[in-house]
């Protein structure tokens, strides 16, 4: 018996692999940080055994960012006749279907990373703050057709709230 | 200013001669798609009430030395006190004038600030202009009106002024009319409905004439009259809220058990170590208690509920009244819920979520989403019945299986027995169904919980599952609406059923909404 969640007869769109990178990045930042702010009990009691919290810091991120290109992979979005389909997560995972019409708006965002390599987050808002839809890693163009192709569907199938 | 404003204060003309020009009736002339002024006393209940209150600490202050001024006592030309400064030789006149200036001013301002501040109603939107300096100006769409609430806080009461709040989607997007003569709020509330609910053939309602009564006798009668004007809405509530079930179910309320429980562990704890003056920080707690209890009480007594042609009208309030119409198709989500004292009386409040949120002082959160504060069984039904008219007679089983029954009998599907591991005791409650056009979620065997989502007011549908709920083959269901108190979301539900859930959910979503037509409600029945 499968225990994941899984959608039958569904053609994910992955996002680019460049995102690896993206991603990889900004956890890399937060382990640095996690890890000095571990070591600070060691360095201030001087106790070596202390050492230990930065280390099993250190493990735990490395697990996380080893599992990165899995996860990136494992991101995927969906047009479908009528509503948005997107999925994320390895251990957690999630996915989401909103209607076009409940659209309210459709933001571009790129941080430092993504900039370089061409990359940008593609934000779907609805009135529910709940729905959280963030497809990351898309190429400019592509992010850009989406978007535009996104709010022509929700144009035509426009709702109230 | 434009030469056709009118004042909101001008006596009414035959109002059945107003026609609009699709031929509609309006109960008064100010939504005409003219602009018009607010009440005259709108600056005195608006900035002005403050002043007042500052004259009557002035004088209070001063009252001693006012008397002895008249009648020649002892302290009538001390030099100490502010009064004895004044009344020196020659200071008398120039400060008199000061004050008279001063005051002049304030009148002049304030009746300038009246005659900037003016509203127009017309088909779609509802608009607000003010301001003399920084001019101000809101619009709000009539289609995306969630809500009209007429609040007469005590003050306007006695001057026979109420507050129109326009609820329109969106954070803190109201559009307010303060004040409006009392009868005037409420044919305007009806005329604005009227407007928004895209009716062209309405009724030919007999208008209210002006009342020949004198004024007092006509704020008595206002004031004593029951909150649901007989005129437009059904006269008997739906529901009654006893006094006497009201306080019991505050003080058996979750929050107030809490409090309690709180305050009463820390003085124990103060006490026992020894330090008896650590009960110094209980007294905000005491003090959130006290607030919470005030509030809750004030908030919901005189509770009515009842249904009008343009929706539900709730109304509560003892010193500051509030009714607020809640237009068909307003309701995000509903969740019927039991804190866990309640149980024995076999109590309810009912709560839901909805797209505006009023930021406006008074507007507090209660008011805005709890439509029943306590109701048997059977005043839930009803309210039910109110807010989803859609679940018809034949859903009440189904309704009373969510709210107190187990089991799958009437069509809940329920958690797989393996999840017993995490829903140890309410495995065979934790459930969902759907009726036409709903989706219900049941929950809790000690907290009991009954969610109900109209779907064409779902925003997105999503699964969702961590590690230990794939371990136990499980999902979580999420059925997301605008932000509020109620979340509508499921745990423990077996993952192919989830699955089916998700796809099967998300297709009638798509279809709910396509075939919604409430934002201009009355609309459809002009074209059947």
């Amino acid at each position: 018996m499968t225990r994941r969640l899984e959608l039958a007869g569904i053609d994910w769109r992955r996002v680019s692999p460049k995102y690896v990178i993206v991603d990889i990045a900004g956890w890399v930042v937060l382990t640095i940080g996690m890890v000095v702010a571990a070591s600070v009990p060691v360095l201030v009691s001087g106790f070596t055994p202390l050492w230990l919290i930065p280390a099993i810091v250190l493990v735990i991120m490395l697990i996380i960012v080893a599992f990165i290109p899995r996860r990136v992979r494992a991101i995927g979005y969906q047009l479908r006749d009528d509503d948005l389909l997107f999925r994320r997560g390895l251990l957690f995972q999630r996915f989401v279907s909103v209607p076009y019409g409940r659209m309210q708006l459709v933001d571009i965002t790129r941080g430092p990373v993504s900039r370089i390599l061409g990359l940008s987050d593609l934000h779907f808002v609805t009135a529910a703050a709940s729905s959280g839809v963030m497809i990351p890693g898309l190429l400019v163009a592509d992010a850009e057709e989406l978007r535009d192709r996104l709010v022509e569907l929700a144009e035509t199938r426009r709702a109230g709230l | 200013m434009s030469s056709s404003t009118s004042d909101e204060a001008s006596p009414q003309g035959n109002p059945t001669e107003d026609l609009l020009p699709n031929g509609a009736v309006l109960a008064t002339r100010l939504a005409d798609g003219e602009w018009h002024r607010l009440h005259p006393a709108t600056p005195l209940l608006r900035g002005g009430l403050f002043i007042i209150a500052l004259g009557g600490i002035v004088l209070s202050q001063l009252k001693q030395q006012l008397i002895d001024l008249v009648l020649g006592g002892p302290h009538a030309h001390d030099d100490g006190d502010a009064l004895g400064f004044v009344t020196r030789d020659g200071r008398l006149v120039p400060i008199l004038l000061i004050v008279v200036a001063v005051l002049v001013l304030i009148v002049v301002v304030f009746y300038l600030s009246w005659r900037v501040h003016t509203f127009r109603i017309t088909d779609e939107v509802v608009e607000v202009r003010s301001g003399l300096i920084r001019r101000s100006y809101r619009k709000g769409r009539l289609d995306r009106i969630q809500g009209i609430n007429i609040v007469r806080p005590f003050f306007a009461r006695i001057l026979g002024a109420a507050r129109l709040e326009i609820d329109v989607a969106g954070h803190d997007a109201n559009v307010r009319l303060d004040y409006l003569s009392s009868s005037n709020a409420d044919g305007l509330r009806l005329d604005i409905l009227r407007l928004a609910s895209g009716s062209k053939e309405r009724e030919q309602e007999q208008a209210r004439l002006a009342d020949p009564r004198g004024f007092v006798e006509q704020r008595v009668s206002e004031f004593v009259a029951p909150e649901l004007d007989p005129n437009v809405a059904p006269p008997e509530s739906v529901v009654k809220v006893h006094v006497g079930r009201l306080i019991g179910s505050i003080l058996l309320h979750d929050t107030t058990f809490a409090l309690i429980l709180l305050i009463v562990a820390g003085a124990v704890g103060s006490v026992a170590i020894g330090r008896g003056f650590a009960i110094i920080i209980l007294v905000p707690f005491v003090l959130a208690l006290g607030s919470f209890l005030f509030r809750r009480f004030t908030r919901s007594l005189r509770y009515s509920i009842a249904a009008t042609p343009d929706g539900v009208r709730v109304g509560f309030g003892l010193l500051t009244l509030s009714n607020e119409t809640l237009p068909p198709g307003r309701i995000h989500s509903v969740q019927v819920r039991q804190p866990i004292l309640w149980r024995f009386p076999g109590w309810w409040e009912i709560k839901v979520n909805r797209a505006s949120k009023s930021n406006a002082k008074g507007a507090d959160a209660q008011r805005n989403t709890t439509i029943l504060p306590v109701g048997n069984l059977n005043d839930v039904l009803k309210v039910l019945g109110l807010l989803l008219p859609s679940l018809g007679d034949e859903s009440t089983a189904l309704l009373r299986d969510g709210i107190v029954g187990t089991g799958g009998a009437s069509g809940f599907t329920n958690s797989p027995s393996r999840a017993r591991v995490i829903r140890l005791l309410s495995r065979q409650r934790n459930g969902f169904a759907s009726a036409p056009g709903m989706v219900l979620l049941r929950e809790g065997a000690i907290w009991r919980r009954l969610t109900i989502v109209p779907e064409a007011r779902v925003q997105s549908v999503a699964i969702t599952q961590g590690p230990i709920y794939r371990a136990l083959a499980v999902a979580h269901v999420h059925v997301h609406t605008v932000v509020g108190p109620v979340r509508a979301e499921l745990g423990a539900v077996d993952r192919d059923v989830a699955i089916d859930f998700f796809n099967r959910v998300s297709l009638e979503v798509v279809e709910a909404v396509r075939s919604d037509a409430t934002h201009r409600w009355l609309a459809e029945e002009k074209h059947a």
